[in-house]
């Protein structure tokens, strides 16, 4: 039997969810439920060790049922006292498996971690919980973080719902499958290079990776701690902006947390809003500039239009030029596994998570207790990143590796700081190529780190990006994401462009990309 | 590690003869903050197991740093007071390696860019003289856990079973102080680097920065020593900044760094022995070796630890969880503003208000009492008593039980109290001493001893002139010789009653007692 | 030329406490080799004037009051440890000193 999400109560938006609600028209119990239900009947089963099995979207590592009935009734109960609630209270959430969940399994996708509970919420965990949102589960990922496909997971990948062959992005393929598959209304993210925007590109969601210290890192499981930015994901710019604005506070606990105000993203997603904007083409992220050379056909065809779109809507389009760009990719992959080969060193099988004995020797030491371990616990590419970022940060090489891409970091700053000078806000393609099929790029590390080249450079130099739909690339009728950058603090003009252009290509459409989605087989878990 | 003997030495002298000494001492600060360095757990000593933790300090993935600012005040405070510069800029960086006992695998603290650098600190030394030390840098940086090491016979690391690691140290707050090479100290070597760590200790006490208690480790010393061959002619007396050019000029030796240094007298035995040791080593024509020794207290020796031939990589990079520090000069000046007065001009001020000589003076200053005397001063005692106190009869016990003064367990308001019944002569000085007996035993104040032990000089004149009496009666020569008019033969008499009294007589009033008796006016032997 | 080792993988890798197997070591190197190959552009690109960015925001001096805080109780600490013995984690025999 296939299914259609279409006319359920899981195809409402967040806001329309949040607004039924309100009314009266709907509980949170019966919203919950129907999430519930949508969960059990596409995404799939997994084995004792939780890696998935069968058919399935295989979305979600942790599926918390009845504690997110017991939420869902206690916010419907709060609301019938007459309590004065968030908006979006009651309102069904997945949460990246990166972030700390007090009580409830935290792996981050990765063997090493299996069955570890935390003592502690993280700080956006904690938001969500202060807006009463009904945490439904945890959702797939690349070992953390690590990885634009999820098939990194020491859990088994997730499909993308366009196509189950297909990668859903990485690394936080889970959360936009779960969007994609109307698992979830709203999910959560983390961007290192990309783990939000590729994903939501990729699978027809809206994607956020906002000012690096916008949103607290307490609590994220480090990858890269000088790019990683948690972020909001949705499948409208309005709902992305509604879980932005919870996330998206100062925290005392993260001393990289921005003091400040935020910018008021829901009003401007609400305003939607771009005339007389300049909307500035980066050369070098585009097809046309010598670095293009990898960027697929359907996805420079629905970047042209959405040019077009913002262009009819009042939008002044320059071209910008950004050279340093093309050393991007090669700074972030020096100075990534740099932090990664620091980050995961706490994994250690000492305090928390796996420990494995080596086999064949009696009364084996800390230290082989230790090797033994991390040989069994992380994943290839963990692997990689950790002795890549071992060797670019060994006193031999420091200044030849690291301290040059640090610099290279510095010229990137420089270029967006000229190109903002001439534009409001800056587009590109998200990613350059639809999605590839799961397996495709596995064996070709560099291969699949070119997926990050258009999202990298905003993670470098700490400004926000988002991923909207542009729509389907006419060779393989697979989603193509429109990225739009701003300048650090200016988080909300993506939600003035983003919801112009959902706007406008909703219009030619006719309604929203995810109807066309191929409905999804039922699957018994 | 389980030999604990010492490797052959050559005498000190001889040694002195052929080798000139270079120092390099590191300081582990413990401060004495709430809280820890970067999360708000608190530093309390000596709580039960795993019980001052939380996911920052115990490294659970997710968790992030956040800086004490008390922490960062007192590095500032003692960077200005050690007369260094304050960097406009700093950061902290990761130091890279794996050891259970720290949980996240890296030691967050500060690298190439310390809080503090380029400064230092005079030290006066035995004779009156004053040393200058080079201070390179003073950083911040965070403590590690602490194993404990089951199993095996020795209980050390080595041959253990298993071991139980407690996180509650994880994280406390450190400063850690370098020295500059320390040259030309000649061979006052050993007496040098103690008068540093000394000097030190008593400037981290004098800023409040620490309870610098060496014995619970919150302050440790690590002592680098290295020997170059002596140019001849050059002396081996401590010459300071007059050594001689061409002796300067001679390239340092491979340095040895002693660890667990963690008392003054421990500083000075463990330099003068590595200084014997290396100098056997190279006077046979051997080379040093550059590692980590161990030093062992009991025996009084060093032992190889882990060589460091093969220098660690640490992979050093800046802290990307805790943003740079660019302390205001406005602040940075307020902070100079509440420094403690140098110890020098403190010294020729007190010396000046309490009218000691200058001998006197520094008699009180060897026996680290200046501090203690200025407490019992200011507690009612005159200069004068408080002087005698602690320079003669503490100074004495603690040296008996081989504890510094200041450890002693009683307090400068006690000695105050015990000078006054004294004065009041309600006790005589020998009671005054059974009496501090009582206190440092713990059995309360003066006050209190006097009373419990009942410690009363005896005023009653009858039992008095009876003791004195029998006294005059069994030694009839003495007597008559009082009698005869030597009167200084009355000593012999009030020994005799003060013993029969058990010393709880005023020994003025005993001899007035006797010479009334035996007044020559009388001229009867009776 | 090769721009990483064999033996320099394998010296990465027990620096970062990681036992390889022989397999993994050869497809390892093969690919470390590939990636520092293209990444070595980095070093061609910025000047020596040009410095170094280690923090993407420029903020500065933040730091907390010195007030404790409530911690872990220890056996909410001690719960994920592999082993616990008399409230402490327990860690196998130690090889090296620190």
């Amino acid at each position: 039997m296939s299914t259609s999400a279409g006319d359920a109560l899981v195809g409402l938006t967040a806001v329309q969810m949040a607004e039924a609600m309100a009314a009266g028209e709907i509980t949170s119990v019966e919203l919950t439920r129907a999430h519930l239900d949508r969960i059990a009947a596409v995404d799939g089963g997994r084995d004792a060790d939780g890696v998935a099995t069968g058919p399935g979207v295989h979305a979600f590592l942790h599926v918390r049922a009845e504690e997110a009935l017991v939420d869902a009734a206690a916010v419907d109960a709060a609301r019938a006292a007459g309590e004065s609630l968030h908006p979006l209270a009651g309102v069904p959430i997945a949460v990246k498996d990166v972030m700390t969940t007090r009580g409830v399994t935290t792996t981050c996708g990765s063997r090493i971690l299996r069955g570890w509970v935390p003592p502690y919420d993280a700080t956006v965990v904690r938001n969500i919980k202060a807006a009463r949102m009904v945490v439904l589960g945890k959702t797939n990922m690349d070992e953390f973080a690590m990885g634009s496909s999820t098939e990194h997971s020491a859990y088994g990948p997730t499909g993308n719902p366009w196509d189950l062959d297909r990668i859903p992005g990485g690394s936080g393929g889970g959360s936009s499958a779960a969007l994609a598959a109307f698992q979830t209304p709203l999910a959560t993210g983390t961007d290192t290079g990309g783990s939000i925007r590729q994903p939501a590109a990729v699978t027809g969601t809206v994607g956020v990776k906002p000012t690096y210290g916008a949103v607290s890192r307490y609590g994220i499981v480090a990858m890269a701690s000088s790019l990683d930015q948690a972020g909001p994901c949705a499948r409208t710019v309005l709902d992305t902006a509604m879980l932005h604005a919870v996330m998206a506070t100062h925290d005392p606990m993260d001393s990289t947390s921005l003091p400040g105000p935020r910018p008021d993203v829901v009003a401007a997603a609400r305003a939607g809003d771009v005339s007389g904007m300049r909307i500035g083409v980066v050369r070098e992220l585009h097809g046309t500039g010598e670095s293009g050379s990898g960027y697929q056909t359907g996805v420079l065809q629905r970047f042209d239009e959405a040019v077009e779109v913002l262009v009819d809507a009042g939008a002044k389009v320059v071209e910008v030029s950004c050279p340093s760009f093309t050393a991007a990719l090669a700074a972030y992959y020096l100075i990534m596994p740099s932090e990664v080969s620091s980050n995961l060193a706490r994994f250690d099988a000492m305090r928390y998570g796996l420990r494995v004995y080596p086999a064949g020797i009696d009364d084996p030491t800390t230290e082989q207790v230790m090797a033994a371990t991390r040989a069994v616990g992380f994943g290839d590419e963990a692997k990689r990143r950790i002795i890549l970022g071992a060797y670019a940060l060994s006193s031999g090489y420091y200044d030849a590796y690291y301290g040059s891409a640090q610099k290279v970091r510095t010229l990137i700053q420089r270029d967006f700081a000229a190109a903002f000078e001439e534009a409001d806000v800056l587009i590109s393609p998200t990613s350059p190529t639809t999605a590839f099929r799961l397996g495709e790029k596995l064996d070709d590390p560099l291969s699949m780190y070119l997926q990050d080249v258009a999202t990298i450079p905003a993670n470098l130099a700490g400004i926000p990006g988002m991923s909207v739909p542009a729509g389907l690339a006419d060779e393989d009728a697979l989603p193509v994401g429109l990225q739009i950058l701003a300048p650090a603090n200016a988080d909300d003009r993506l939600y003035r462009v983003g919801a112009v252009v959902e706007a406008a290509l909703q219009r030619r459409w006719g309604g929203p990309l995810l109807d066309r989605i191929p409905a999804l087989v039922e699957v018994n878990r | 590690m389980t030999v604990t003997t010492g490797d052959d030495v050559l005498g000190y002298d001889e040694a002195l003869a052929a080798f000139d000494p270079v120092l390099g001492l590191e300081v582990h600060v413990e401060l004495n903050t709430r809280t820890k360095m970067f999360c708000g757990c608190s530093t309390a000593f000596g709580a039960e197991p795993n019980s001052q933790v939380c996911p920052v300090c115990l490294g659970l993935p997710g968790s992030l740093p956040v800086l004490n600012a008390t922490a960062l005040e007192s590095a500032v405070r003692i960077g200005l007071a050690l007369n260094c510069a304050v960097a406009d800029r700093c950061r902290f960086a990761r130091k890279n390696y794996f050891y259970p006992d720290m949980p996240k695998n890296f030691q967050t603290s500060q690298y190439d860019e310390p809080i503090a650098h380029d400064g230092h600190l005079d030290v006066e030394l035995d004779d009156g003289g004053s040393f200058r030390i080079g201070i390179e840098r003073a950083h911040m940086e965070e403590d590690t856990g602490k194993s404990r090491h089951v199993g095996g016979a020795t209980g050390r690391i080595h041959g253990a079973d298993y071991s139980l690691v407690d996180y509650n140290r994880a994280g406390i707050p450190l400063i850690e102080i370098v020295t500059k090479p320390i040259e030309g100290t000649g061979d006052a070597a050993p007496q040098i680097a103690r008068a540093y760590v000394a000097a030190l200790r008593d400037l981290l006490r004098a800023l409040g920065v620490s309870d610098v208690r060496m014995e619970q480790g919150s302050l440790r010393c690590d002592a680098n020593v290295s020997l170059r061959p002596r140019v001849p002619g050059v002396p081996t007396a401590a010459a300071g900044a007059l050594l001689a050019e061409a002796q300067r000029a001679v390239p340092f030796g491979t340095r040895s760094e002693t660890k667990n240094v963690n008392s003054l007298r421990s500083v000075e035995r463990a330099v003068r022995y590595e200084i014997t040791r290396q100098a056997a080593v190279l006077a046979r024509g051997g080379r040093v070796v550059q590692e980590t020794r161990h030093w062992h207290e009991d025996t009084g020796v060093t032992t190889s630890g882990r060589s460091k031939e093969q220098a660690e990589d640490y992979r050093y990079f800046p802290e990307p969880d805790l943003v740079p520090i660019v302390p205001e000069p406005a602040w940075v000046e307020q902070l100079r503003a509440t420094l403690p007065e140098p110890p020098s001009q403190r010294r020729g001020r007190l010396q000046r208000a309490w009218g000691f000589t200058d001998l006197e003076m520094r008699d009180v200053v060897n026996a680290r009492a200046v501090e203690l005397i200025e407490a019992t001063v200011a507690a009612g005692a005159s200069p004068a008593a408080a002087r005698k106190w602690w320079t003669q009869e503490l100074a004495r016990r603690a040296n008996a039980d081989g504890v510094e003064l200041a450890d002693l367990p009683v307090t400068p308001a006690q000695i105050a109290e015990l000078q006054r019944l004294v004065d009041s002569g309600a006790i005589n000085d020998k009671l005054a001493r059974q009496a501090l007996d009582g206190v440092l035993a713990g059995e309360g104040g003066p006050a209190e001893v006097v009373a419990g032990r009942g410690l009363k000089v005896v005023s009653d004149d009858s039992a008095l002139g009876a003791a004195v009496d029998r006294a005059i009666s069994a030694n009839p020569d003495v007597a008559r010789k009082i009698r005869a008019g030597k009167i200084a033969a009355a000593g012999a008499l009030v020994g005799v009653v003060m013993g029969d009294m058990r010393g709880q007589a005023d020994a003025a009033k005993v001899r007035e007692l006797i010479l009334a008796r035996l007044a020559p006016a009388d001229g009867s032997d009776g | 030329m090769s721009a990483i080792s064999r033996e320099e993988v394998a010296h990465l890798a027990s620096l970062a406490r990681i036992d390889l197997s022989a397999v993994e070591l050869d497809r390892l190197a093969g690919q470390l080799d590939v990636i520092l190959g293209a990444v070595a552009t980095v070093r061609e690109v910025a000047g020596d004037d040009v410095p170094a960015t280690s923090h993407p925001m420029p903020l500065t001096n933040v730091a907390r009051p010195d007030e404790p805080r409530p911690g872990l109780a220890p056996a909410e600490a001690l719960a994920a440890a592999p082993e616990a013995q008399e409230q402490r984690f327990r860690v196998p025999r130690i090889l090296e000193e620190d």
